[in-house]
């Protein structure tokens, strides 16, 4: 630990009130936080000082967790018991009423078992500076987000008799959607050329009417290039297929904003675009989180979802330590892994562990072949041998001999507690 | 006899087993199908024989010479008549074919591929990770590989045939290969260009002589190699035809052996423990006979296990096989026979193959082999070695008894009588041991075995136990009887968490059920509607100190899932103290000593005052405050919405509901169990049970239909606040069929006068139940009830005087039923709030015929729903536990598995215990208020202030019974 003299940074903290405060077993923390204290309050005596350590110390030594307290298994039951209380429906989500978002106990599953995609692929996106508070900048995020299909530009109309598909655009939506152009041509003849591209075929253009038919007369061809002119993304990203805007208050600066819920995610491209405040943007699918943003990035999205869907059900009471240690369980290798069979309980080290899982036989037949050896380390194992499990007071070893002094000092190996 | 010496397993290796060394350990060879011979006496070398084990008490073992029970069994063996196929590794014996050679045997990788790939596998193995994966790219490389890169033969793809046939698949030229090349040259007859090719034409594009081409057509020269290709090429077909090659058992054998012992480690088997060859059977393991007894039914005819069935199968089969071979059987029968004995063995091995059809009992059931034996739920590993049954323990049904403390379980005479503790005999207790074992074994304090130093076990009879008293000695063990103040363990099931599995303290009582405080069953989650429960008596010293130290009730009151109490005062006790503290009652002498007289408090403090007899008083939260501690310092905010305030241990102001002294998080008896201690809080909760239940008692609460009922005039207020819905409703329908209905944003028309009415119904039903709300008397019982938080809502209370309100089915009104209408009593495309389940009557006032039927389908919805639930939710916590179990806290606070892996460096970022801080403290630690009252100094005593600093009593695990303990065991006597 670092020697540093707080008595250079606090007026009332003095050597002795140092020295009682660093002979507490407190973390640096919570030392740092009763010099602070003492120095607010102004002229603490040294016996008050000294018994706000005490207290402190009592406080902080009465809520330690134990050790070789069995924590994975108190918080499997922690989030385990409430999945009993929560719904089985999908509803709205709390805020937004707009975006159907699964929620409840299907959330909870999906989570855990790291699906994807998720059920419901959402983003919520923050927006930086001037674009969070100008209405009309926002929007040009959302055309920017939003997914821009053929119908939303205009009316299309299939003329059987002449062989070609009309494409008649408005001209408002195209200056609405792309605001940066001042000339609706271009951005028709922008939108001719996207089709183009995309369907492989000449397009006539005049003005903001768009006309196109296949290379040789055929009804089929014709009604398939329809369809596919439909599929046609013209701006935004593809996944997303809505954008709902609201305004609503920034807790750190109280002030409003304008936040965009999108259905659909594709975080990496929301990221990218001019506007969006990547600091604070997120998406609720965990593996675009983690392949944007890193593996402490996907560690946290985890609690926050769990914590959230709970919440939703009014389950917020879970200890959100709990939630943390599934989250840091998911997330221990450095990839996502799953909560089951293809994820931690199939990669155990054990193969009676993996055995007494799910898909017994496998399991056993594989460790034949590659000539697995089972240590006996883990709880289950030791449960199938009838061997006490080395958790808990299963770990304490109890050595009997006589209180000679230095025999007792020399036996005395400073041994891990884990084997 | 010899007697093995107990031995810690260390580990388990897994691996194949070579037929030579199963034949060594074979006990005998099998080779009659059949079991018992006429005298019903096992045949030799049957699959009964008696070197395979016993089971017919009597017998004695040929192989070790023990009786049935202590025999475990001796395998023997089967000599197959021909090699067979492991069903379990049919897809991996298809990946050797494909990625060794067939003549040498070799893996079909150069010599730096095979070392990228075992460096590879090397690492995985050290990360931990799947190797499976670097096995399959491995195979998928060698396959590549058309010629062997070691010897340079030929490879051929293999098809496998499943389950268990391979067939080497070659392409060699069509037998109509004349033909094919003729079609095509003849000219299209759909296109008027195509003239066809003449041989010219032809012999001059491959480069042949025309000759040649002449005598192909001819069909007299077989084109092969280049010549085959340059035809192919030439008209654009296809010449070749697929041959297959099917592979006996044997040949793959026989492949397998030459395969060395590095190219399988490349593969990532290990060739020490299993050698590819012996995934092919040449020798079948007869289980012993320990593991397939047979049973004799009453009729005396015995009926065997279904895997003995499926052995005399394969012998039968085994044997009409050696007979045919030996015969000179022409091949086909020889193979039908292999493939039969193949089924015979698939089946005995796992009987669920897709694609085989399953061999069947008899009677048509499916027989249940091997691997059946081994998978789910109520297989081997989850049924047998991961859940064990025990001895000593009970179940029987649950009932209240609200005299006990929480710490203890009433136990009925005759489960006390049954279950029993070990004793051992000293000098201190020999006095006491007799008189158990004089007692006998049906007298309850009695004894049903003793033991002597030389481990003969005797069973105490109440003819002999006199006699066995007095031989009773010193190092003698009596098995006595349950009595008080013993510790046992008692559950619930489904043990969600594990506050369902506790330790409670004996209380041997009359009658059959067993009996618990009502504190407890919010951790149990349990009623009285016929629940039953487990319990277990500890048989060891250790565990008996466990339990005590760490399971005892009063040790799982604060939760830790939100760290807070879930032990505390429930239903009746809380409208107890609702109704002594609420409008502070007052109480003459008596009164108040009779609420007070199942608590320790047997002074009453100062009088309040007195009343107009002249009779002194006392409050009632006086009474309260004399179960608190006397420096307890507290204000909070209570359920009611009043101030509670305790200042110096007495309530000053404020009502005593949920938010001060109920299960899952009441301020006081979380604060008692935090800063006081745990036997504190169990005292305060006992107390406040047997308070409360006086109190109750003495106001009196009970319920009837006129609780629930609202004058004339309120009905009529809900009448017309359900009307104005009604007409706010048509219009809004009146709109949407004008198409005037604006849409709200990202939902359609349809959807919005969906949510538009459906708000509006809910509004309706909110206003109903205020006007109900606001008719109901303050002392109402139901009121009362749910104001205080002892049981229902206001929302179940406005529903049973008020109005039921709107139905819903999947979050939305009812929509479903017939077309376009929900049911034929209405029209169609009826949107009214009526035809789609709004139910405008009360509870009380009763349904209508149509609300009760759409009333039905709402509650349907959620019973579906709840049991969907479960299940659901059972299986998420087995995933949960099972991927979490092995993570423990360090000495050094971080969180490892058990083969030391870090999981978090710190628990949950701060090393914060759970169960000590509650979830929605922001800091678990305020070091702000700590100074601030240490500052301001307000403690009343010298004791508050210890306290405050750290100072505890040391914690007690004294038995609630100590005293009345020992007081019984002076009373011990015979009852005879």
């Amino acid at each position: 630990m670092t020697e540093h003299d707080a008595t250079a940074d606090y007026e009332f903290v003095d050597d002795a009130i140092v020295d009682v405060v660093e002979s507490k077993e407190l973390s640096r923390r919570l030392k740092d936080r009763i010099y602070q204290t003492i120095e607010e309050r102004e002229g603490v005596s040294f016996e008050q000082a000294g018994e706000i350590a005490q207290a402190v110390e009592a406080r902080y030594l009465d809520t330690r967790v134990d050790p070789l307290d069995p924590v994975g298994t108190v918080s499997a039951q922690s989030i385990g018991e409430p999945g009993t209380q929560m719904t089985m429906n999908t509803f709205h989500y709390a805020g937004v009423a707009e975006i159907d978002v699964t929620q409840g106990l299907p959330r909870l599953i999906e989570l855990v078992d790291a699906r994807k995609p998720p059920d419901t692929p959402m983003m919520t996106v923050y927006l930086e500076d001037e674009y969070a508070n100008n209405r009309e900048l926002a929007h040009q995020v959302v055309w920017n987000i939003e997914s821009t299909k053929i119908l939303a530009l205009g009316d299309i109309s299939t003329n059987v008799a002449d062989m070609v598909v009309q494409i008649n655009l408005n001209d408002e939506t195209l200056l609405e959607r792309w605001p940066t152009y001042d000339d609706e041509g271009v951005v028709a003849s922008e939108i001719a050329e996207t089709i183009e591209d995309a369907l492989g075929i000449k397009t006539r253009r005049e003005g903001t009417l768009i006309e196109f038919g296949p290379e040789s007369p055929s009804y089929r061809r014709l009604l398939q290039l329809v369809e596919e002119l439909r599929d046609i993304v013209f701006k935004g990203i593809e996944e997303v297929s809505r954008v709902v805007i609201r305004k609503e208050n920034n807790e750190d600066t109280d002030e409003e904003e304008f936040v965009l819920y999108t259905e659909g995610s594709a975080f990496g491209d929301a990221l990218a675009i001019e506007g969006v405040d990547a600091s604070r943007s997120t998406s609720n699918n965990i593996h675009e989180v983690h392949k944007q943003l890193g593996i402490e990035a996907a560690r946290e999205a985890i609690i926050d979802e769990t914590m959230n869907t709970l919440r939703e059900q009014g389950l917020d009471d879970v200890n959100i330590r709990h939630l943390m240690l599934v989250a840091d369980i998911m997330t221990n290798d450095g990839t996502i892994e799953s909560i089951g069979r293809h994820g931690i309980s199939g990669s155990k080290d054990s193969v009676l562990a993996r055995a007494a899982f799910e898909v017994t036989v496998n399991h056993l037949l594989d460790a034949a072949i590659h000539g697995e050896e089972d240590d006996l380390d883990g709880v289950i194992e030791n449960v199938i041998v009838g061997k006490p499990i080395a958790i808990g007071t299963g770990d304490v070893d109890l050595r009997m001999g006589s209180l000679d002094v230095e025999d007792a000092d020399a036996n005395a190996a400073p041994e891990p507690s884990d084997d | 006899m010899s007697i093995q010496t107990p031995k810690e397993i260390g580990s388990i290796q897994f691996g194949l087993m070579d037929p030579e060394t199963y034949r060594d350990m074979s006990a005998t060879k099998v080779i009659t199908a059949d079991t018992y011979d006429d005298d019903g006496y096992p045949i030799d070398m049957g699959l009964m024989d008696p070197r395979l084990g016993v089971i017919d008490p009597g017998l004695q073992c040929r192989t070790c010479g023990q009786h049935s029970g202590s025999c475990n069994g001796h395998f023997g063996h089967i000599e197959l008549a021909a090699p067979v196929i492991h069903v379990g590794f049919t897809k991996l014996i298809r990946r050797l074919l494909r990625s060794t050679c067939r003549e040498c045997g070799r893996l079909s990788l150069t010599q730096e591929e095979a070392d990228e790939y075992r460096d590879k596998l090397g690492r995985t193995k050290e990360l931990g990770d799947d190797w499976s994966d670097v096995m399959k790219s491995a195979v998928r490389q060698a396959r590549k590989a058309h010629r062997c890169p070691h010897c340079g033969s030929p490879q051929h793809d293999i098809k496998h045939e499943k389950p268990t046939t391979y067939y080497e698949v070659q392409n060699v030229l069509a037998g109509d290969y004349s033909e094919r090349i003729a079609e095509a040259m003849q000219p299209d007859p759909d296109d008027e260009d195509d003239e066809g090719v003449d041989p010219v034409t032809l012999a001059n594009e491959t480069g042949l002589d025309a000759e040649r081409v002449n005598q192909v057509l001819a069909g007299e020269f077989r084109p092969v190699g280049d010549d085959r290709k340059a035809l192919e090429k030439a008209l654009d077909l296809d010449l070749t035809e697929e041959d297959m090659n099917k592979l006996m058992p044997s040949d793959i054998r026989d492949w397998f052996e030459d395969i060395p012992d590095e190219d399988l480690i490349t593969l990532g088997i290990d060739p020490d423990r299993s050698r590819p060859e012996w995934m092919i059977l040449t020798v079948l393991p007869v289980p012993p006979v320990t593991a397939r007894p047979s049973i004799t039914l009453d009729n005396g005819q015995r009926s065997e296990d279904d895997l003995t069935h499926k052995l005399v199968d394969i012998i039968r089969i085994n044997q009409r096989f050696m007979e045919n071979r030996e015969a000179g059987a022409p091949q086909l029968i020889i193979e039908d026979l292999w493939e039969l004995l193949q089924y015979h063995v698939t089946t005995f091995i796992d009987n669920e193959i897709s694609g085989t059809p399953p061999a069947r009992h008899r009677s048509g059931r499916p027989l249940k082999t091997l691997s059946q034996r081994l998978k789910g739920k109520e297989g081997r590993f989850r049924g047998s070695l991961s859940g064990k049954r025990v001895n000593f323990s009970a179940r029987t049904v649950i009932s209240p008894d609200p005299t006990l403390s929480l710490n203890e379980v009433g136990v009925p005479d005759r489960v006390a009588s049954e279950m029993t503790q070990t004793m051992n005999v000293t000098e201190r207790n020999i006095d006491e041991a007799r008189q158990y074992v004089r007692n006998g074994p049906e007298s309850h304090p009695g004894a049903n075995y003793v033991r002597r130093p030389d481990g003969r076990r005797l069973k105490v009879t109440e003819k002999n136990c006199e006699e066995l008293a007095e031989k009773v000695e010193l190092g003698w063990e009596v098995n006595r009887h349950l009595v008080d103040g013993d510790i046992v363990i008692f559950n619930r099931q489904p043990s969600l968490h594990r506050m369902s599995i506790m330790a409670h303290e004996v209380v041997v009582m009359p009658y059959k059920t067993f009996r618990l405080n009502t504190v407890v069953c919010p951790p149990y989650n349990a009623d009285f509607d016929g629940d039953e429960m487990n319990m277990h008596a500890l048989q060891n010293e250790e565990a008996r100190a466990e339990a005590r130290v760490l399971m005892r009730v009063q040790e799982q009151i604060l939760s830790p899932r939100f760290g807070e109490n879930i032990i505390g005062a429930i239903q009746d006790h809380i409208s107890g103290t609702y109704l002594l503290t609420h409008d502070n009652p007052e109480f003459v002498e008596t009164q108040a000593l009779d609420l007070l007289r199942a608590t320790r408090v047997d002074t009453l403090p100062e009088p309040a005052g007195e009343n107009e007899d002249g009779q002194s008083y006392w409050t009632g939260q006086q009474i309260f405050s004399e179960l608190l501690p006397d420096d307890l310092n507290m204000e909070f905010t209570s359920k009611v919405g009043d101030t509670v305030t305790i200042e110096d241990g007495q309530l000053t102001q404020g009502t005593i509901d949920e938010d001060a002294v109920g299960a899952f998080g009441g301020e006081i008896v979380d604060a008692l169990a935090k800063d006081y201690s745990k036997t504190r809080s169990r005292i305060f909760i006992n107390e406040i049970a047997s308070l409360a239940m006086r109190a109750i008692m003495h106001f009196g609460l009970s319920i009837g239909i006129d609780d629930e009922s609202i004058p004339d005039e309120a009905t009529a207020q809900v009448d017309e606040a359900i009307d104005a819905a009604y007409d706010k409703i048509q219009e809004l329908i009146e709109i949407y069929e004008a198409g005037e209905l604006e849409s709200l944003p990202g939902r359609s028309v349809d959807e919005t006068l969906e949510m538009k009415i459906m708000q509006r119904l809910g509004k309706a039903r909110d206003s109903a139940g205020e006007i109900a709300e606001d008719h109901f008397e303050e002392d109402n019982p139901a009121v009362v009830m749910s104001k205080s938080g002892a049981r229902a809502s206001m929302l179940n209370l406005t529903q049973m005087a008020g109005c039921v309100g709107q139905q819903a089915v999947r979050g939305e009104r009812i929509n479903r039923g017939y077309e376009g209408r929900t049911l034929s009593h209405y029209q169609k495309g009826d949107l009214s709030a009526e035809a789609h389940g709004f139910v405008e009557n009360s509870y009380r006032a009763g349904l209508t015929p149509r609300e009760f039927f759409f009333h039905a389908m709402g509650g349907r919805e959620g019973l579906v729903d709840t049991a969907v639930r479960t299940s659901k939710s059972g299986y998420l916590q087995r995933r949960l536990i099972n991927a979490l179990s092995e993570l423990e806290a360090q000495y050094d606070g971080s969180v490892r598995d058990t083969s030391g892996t870090i999981v978090q460096f710190e628990f949950g970022e701060d090393g914060t215990s759970p169960v000590k801080v509650s979830s929605d403290d922001e800091t678990p630690i305020d070091v702000e208020n700590i100074a601030d009252r240490i500052l301001t100094s307000e403690f009343s005593s010298a004791e508050e202030k210890e306290r405050f600093l750290g100072e505890r009593e040391p914690p007690t695990n004294l038995s609630e019974h100590a005293e009345p303990r020992v007081d019984a065991r002076a009373g011990v006597e015979s009852d005879d």
